[in-house]
């Protein structure tokens, strides 16, 4: 006889825990808006320094991967294994699209001397080392979220194949997906906030 | 005790997910759009709000908590709510400091 799954217990499990992502984001968004007041001037320059086209881009990248997987859910539900696997391939393939181009768009700002510690930020304008430090302490963190999401998107595939995750039983998918959307959501504000200061 | 264990389920449909990712590629060209409109004090503020909104789309849609239970939705509010006392109290302290 198979085990009994609490199929909520299970959901309420990951929410528990993205919970404490959100504070964990939550902090660092804190500082953004404390520094924001601080420098306002040099958040807007700042702002002005990165690429919006690729910011952007990334955006539209993420919002089609979270689709996508919201889809391969669906997918699962309706037994159709196929589609499910294409679907879950494609989100992992953009979550590597996404890093390509985050790691152009660090590339370019290297190039420019502008990264932690570098002599542009230190001996500048304090109130741009302290927005090109929020940059790369909370997109490196969201880049971090991106991998991890990717290895999750991975390992629900793989169970998807060996028909573990199936149409009664896809709480792991559903877990993994829900990661996958909490890095759209904190992406959601990163935009604008550090891309988008007028 | 079968009804426990097998609860129902909501599927949802392509076209559902497919038109909330259209709403949210929408909204993404309506925050770039208006990042270039100087409104002084206003732009961020619109621009959280947009991205608010994006974001409930995400939630309700996407991470389905529309058909979730008052458990989860109570307590994802709840942290909402611990965030926003957090954000806010701590700007009132730097602003009027």
């Amino acid at each position: 006889m198979e085990k009994p799954v609490d199929k909520t217990g299970v959901r309420i499990g990951m929410w528990l825990f993205l919970y404490s992502e959100v504070l964990l984001f939550g902090g660092l968004f804190v500082l953004y808006a404390a520094y924001f007041h601080r420098y306002p001037e040099f958040f807007v320059e700042g702002g002005q320094d990165l690429d919006r086209v690729l910011g952007a881009l990334n955006t539209v990248v993420l919002l089609v991967s979270s689709f996508t997987v919201a889809a391969s859910i669906t997918a699962i539900q309706r037994n159709r294994k196929v589609q499910s696997i294409s679907f879950l391939l494609f989100s992992i393939f953009c979550g590597f699209i996404f890093l390509v181009n985050k790691y152009f768009e660090w590339g370019a700002k290297f190039a420019k001397d502008i990264y932690p510690n570098s002599d542009t930020l230190v001996f500048g304008e304090p109130g741009l080392n302290i927005f090109f430090g929020l940059y790369y302490v909370i997109t490196g963190l969201h880049g971090l979220h991106v991998i991890i999401g990717m290895i999750l998107l991975s390992v629900a595939l793989w169970y998807v194949i060996r028909e573990k995750v199936t149409a009664h039983r896809f709480g792991l998918l559903e877990n993994a997906g829900l990661y996958w959307h909490l890095v759209d959501l904190i992406w959601i504000f990163v935009f604008p906030l550090f891309y988008l200061v007028l | 005790m079968e009804e426990n264990i097998h609860e129902e389920q909501h599927i949802m449909s392509y076209t559902l997910l497919g038109g909330v990712l259209l709403s949210l590629l929408i909204l993404t060209v309506v925050t770039v759009g208006i990042s270039y409109i100087d409104m002084g004090f206003f732009n961020v503020p619109m621009a959280l709000l947009v991205a608010t909104t994006k974001s409930t789309l995400v939630l309700v849609f996407f991470m389905h908590l529309k058909y979730e239970g008052k458990l989860i939705v109570i307590s994802f509010t709840s942290t909402v709510v611990v965030l926003c006392v957090l954000i806010s109290f701590t700007f009132w302290d730097v602003a009027f400091r």
